[in-house]
Parts: C-alpha cells; structure tokens; sequence
C-alpha cells in the first residue's frame, strides 16, 4: 500500500503501536515519528520494547494495534507490499548476519541483481563503492569468517546501504564488538549520518547516542517514557531515565 | 544338484549385486526428488500442505519397509495393477526414502540459523530467492554428511526387495543357495559383498562429518 508522498511527511512514523508476546504486553501504545534526514536513537534497558519497536519497522513482527507508516506503506496493514517496503528500508543485525557461503562481494550483489534485476558489472561496481564508504574495498573477495566482528559489521552495513534504502534501521549494531571494533563502526554510522542518512538505532553506546543524535527516545515499561533531542541525556526529567543514565550508561 | 561354487555362480551374484546399485540408485534419485518436495511442504507457508506432509513422513515412518513392499507388489496387483517387480520394488523404495531424506533434510533447512532467514528477507528477497540463493546453499553443507550416512540404510534395505521377486544381490545368493546348499559360504560371500559396497559410504559420511567440524569452528564470531 504505496500513498502518495509529500516531502514534508515524516519517513517513519508510529502511532499508538500496540504489541503484546502472549501475556506480555511488549509495546504499550508507543508513538513516534522520524523526519527526513533525522537520527533518532531508541534507547533504554534491555525488555523495554525498544528493538520491538525497531523491528515492527520493518515488520519482523506483527503489531496487534495501532499505525506504522513507513514511506508511505503502511506496515500495520496485512496487505503491505512487503518487498517494498523492505526495498526502502535496509535493516542491520546485531549478529551481522552475513551470508557465510558468499563472498562479500556477493553478499553485496545479491539483493540489487535478485530484487531490482541490476546487471552484474553494474552491482559489482556498486559493492566497490559502497565498501569503499565503509573502509572495506580490499576485502571485496573474502567470506566472512575471514574478517573481524567489526569489519563484518561494516559489510554488513554496506550491503544494506547497496540497495539504497531511504532509511536505515540499526539493531544494537555493536553489542556483541569490543570497544576498539565498536569505534570502527560507529564512525562509519556517523558518516552516514553526516550524509544525511535517514536513521533509527538501538543502541547502548550513550556517548554516541549523544553525539550523533537529533532525537532521543527513551522507552520503558514499553511505553515512550521521554523524548527530546540529545541534551535530554544530560538532564533527563523523569527519574527513571536520570537513573538510566546515571548508572555508567554515559560514556564522555 | 550339488556341484560346486564356480565362476557361473560368482557372476549370477555379481548380476545380482548390479541390482542392488541399481535399485538403490533408483532409490536414491526418485525418494531424493519426492524428499525434496516433503521437505520443502513440511515447511510450507501454508498449514494444510505442513500437515499433509507431516502425517505422510509419520505413515511411512511408522509401517516397515517389509510391508510396503508387499503393498506396492500385491496391492496393486489386487486392485488389478499388474507391476513388475522392479517397478514395485522401485516405487516403495522412493516411497520410503522420500519420507526419511524429506525429515532429514526438513531439519537441515531449519538448522540453518533464523538471523540468516531475517536478513535475507530484510534486503528484499522472495520467499524462492532466500530459499534458493540464501538458505539450501547453507543446508546442503549441513545435510551431505547424513545423507551419505542414509544411503548405507538404502544399500542394505534394497535386500528386501528379495521377497516379492526382485532379483538383487540378496535374491541371487537365495536363487545360487538353492542349487548348491552351502548357505553359510554363500550368505558369507553376500555379507562381504553388502559390506563391500556400504563401507566406503561410511568411510566418506564419517569424514564429511569431520570437515563440517571443522567448517563450523571456523563460523564463530571472531
């Protein structure tokens, strides 16, 4: 269900998202809206909804009320035209989640040659570049496991980045690295941002979130407990997120 | 009557020993093909075709190989289908197999780990695609070693194919027996050769099984 896009719509947006996991209720009406070009940065402790929400997205899962709309399909719908949407959407894994019997470059390939029919000296091309975005050109012909966690992550990040997406969703993208890997990650998230990538991330790197964020939502209890733009982490209102912060979450 | 082993003998047995390859050939291709299919219905979207699928593997699975045979040979011929024996044998082999390779490899599809399956569909694939170019690719490296492992049971299971007529390496031995009465040397020579053919298999199953070993160490994340 494609509607009709005006530029001034926000590319994501949730209202009064409903989700419950058998008895437990996971997202308690949950709103939010992401605007072109906007970071926005889902954070809170581990159970609060937060990667739900993310995925509910994308629609690795069902929501049981509410609207999502997601440049402009609407993803609470049993009709959404998943391949679309996922077409606009690119999605990055805390796992990586490389596929281990390609090589990078055709991880890379893969989906703009499968999906939008690109030639093959074109998609290659295109896996050049967008390796290159991510620092990764010499490892065009390596599998997977011959690369470290971080760099797995940035290919990760570059495949999705392959098939343009007009926003990227980030799921704890650096939770299983080590701060060295970490760092090498975010800066390529941040470059991104710099270029003006529409984006949603999971994250528990507090001092990033702070950094590169236009907006911060906190979630707990599955609800959206407070919102603003980043210096909110710095003096939150509510005492839960003071106390979400106040316990080491906050890197300088 | 009587006589002696001699070189007739050995090459009636070595006919019958070609029947057997070429029964559990037959086995193997046809109940690979039908597997195929179960294995990809036992997984289907749609409920009806999963439950299908599920209470075929469960019947097969559930009545012995001996008694299929039988059903394939002297039912048909009841219903007034007259059927060669090696069209019988044949047809209940890929009958049972399908519905053992089909549960084999229904496991080895869902082996391979659901974040691939997410990540596939989040770039935008088919359903087809993923299966296709993301998922059997990764369950054909797990699935090989057992499927080699099982075609040691076809090898053997082909000798029951004796009991309605087919002429296979087990059947030979009988037919050889008949005339020469020295059960003990004949069934030894027939052992040696059953062994001959499935030991081999084994060999390579269990060294498969070793280099996926090795291939899944080699998978953790760094």
């Amino acid at each position: 269900m494609q509607q009709n896009l005006s530029s001034s719509d926000p590319i994501v947006s949730l209202r009064d998202v409903q989700k419950s996991f058998g008895p437990l209720r996971v997202l308690d009406g949950v709103s939010f809206a992401v605007e072109r070009g906007e970071v926005l940065a889902l954070i809170g402790r581990s159970g609060s909804g937060k990667s739900t929400a993310l995925r509910c997205i994308d629609r690795f899962e069902k929501v049981d009320g509410g609207e999502i709309v997601v440049c402009g399909h609407r993803v609470d719908r049993p009709d959404v035209d998943l391949r679309a949407l996922r077409q606009d959407v690119g999605i990055v894994f805390q796992s990586y989640n490389l596929f281990p019997h390609l090589t990078i470059e055709q991880n890379i390939t893969l989906a703009p040659c499968a999906v939008k029919g690109m030639a093959t000296s074109r998609a290659r091309d295109l896996a050049r570049k967008v390796l290159a975005q991510v620092g990764l050109e010499e490892k065009l012909h390596a599998y997977p496991e011959q690369l470290s966690g971080g760099q797995q992550q940035r290919a990760a990040i570059a495949r999705s980045l392959a098939m343009q997406p007009k926003v990227m969703l980030f799921d704890e993208v650096t939770s299983a690295l080590d701060p060295e890997l970490t760092a090498e990650v975010l800066k390529v998230i941040e470059q991104l941002a710099a270029d003006g990538m529409t984006m949603v991330m999971v994250t528990h790197e507090m001092g990033f979130a702070k950094g590169i964020a236009d907006r911060i939502v906190f979630m707990h209890r599955g609800k959206v407990h407070e919102t603003g733009p980043a210096s909110i982490l710095t003096s939150p209102t509510t005492p839960e997120l003071t106390q979400f912060v106040g316990t080491g979450n906050l890197k300088s | 009557m009587g006589g002696h082993l001699n070189i007739n003998h050995l090459m009636f047995l070595g006919h019958g020993a070609l029947w057997t390859i070429g029964l559990s050939m037959i086995a193997l291709i046809g109940g690979g093909i039908v597997g195929f299919v179960i294995a990809l219905a036992r997984i289907s979207p749609l409920k009806s075709v999963r439950i299908a699928s599920a209470v075929y593997v469960q019947l097969i699975q559930g009545t012995p190989l001996l008694v299929i045979l039988f059903l394939g040979y002297f039912g048909l011929a009841a219903i007034g289908l007259k059927v060669s024996p090696l069209a019988a044998a044949g047809a209940s082999l890929t009958l049972y197999v399908a519905a053992y390779l089909g549960e084999i490899w229904r496991g080895c599809i869902q082996s391979v780990p659901k974040p691939q399956w997410e990540a596939a569909e989040g770039l935008a694939l088919s359903r087809t695609q993923r299966m296709m170019k993301v998922i059997l690719p990764q369950a054909i490296r797990i699935a090989t070693p057992p499927t080699v492992g099982f075609m040691v049971q076809i090898i053997k299971n082909t000798s029951l194919a004796s009991v309605v007529g087919f002429v296979e390496l087990m059947r030979s031995g009988q037919i050889v027996n008949n005339s020469l009465f020295e059960p003990f040397a004949i069934y030894a020579i027939i052992a040696v050769v059953y062994f001959a053919m499935c030991y081999p298999l084994s060999l390579f199953s269990q060294k498969l099984e070793r280099r996926m070993g090795r291939g899944r160490s080699n998978l953790a994340p760094a």
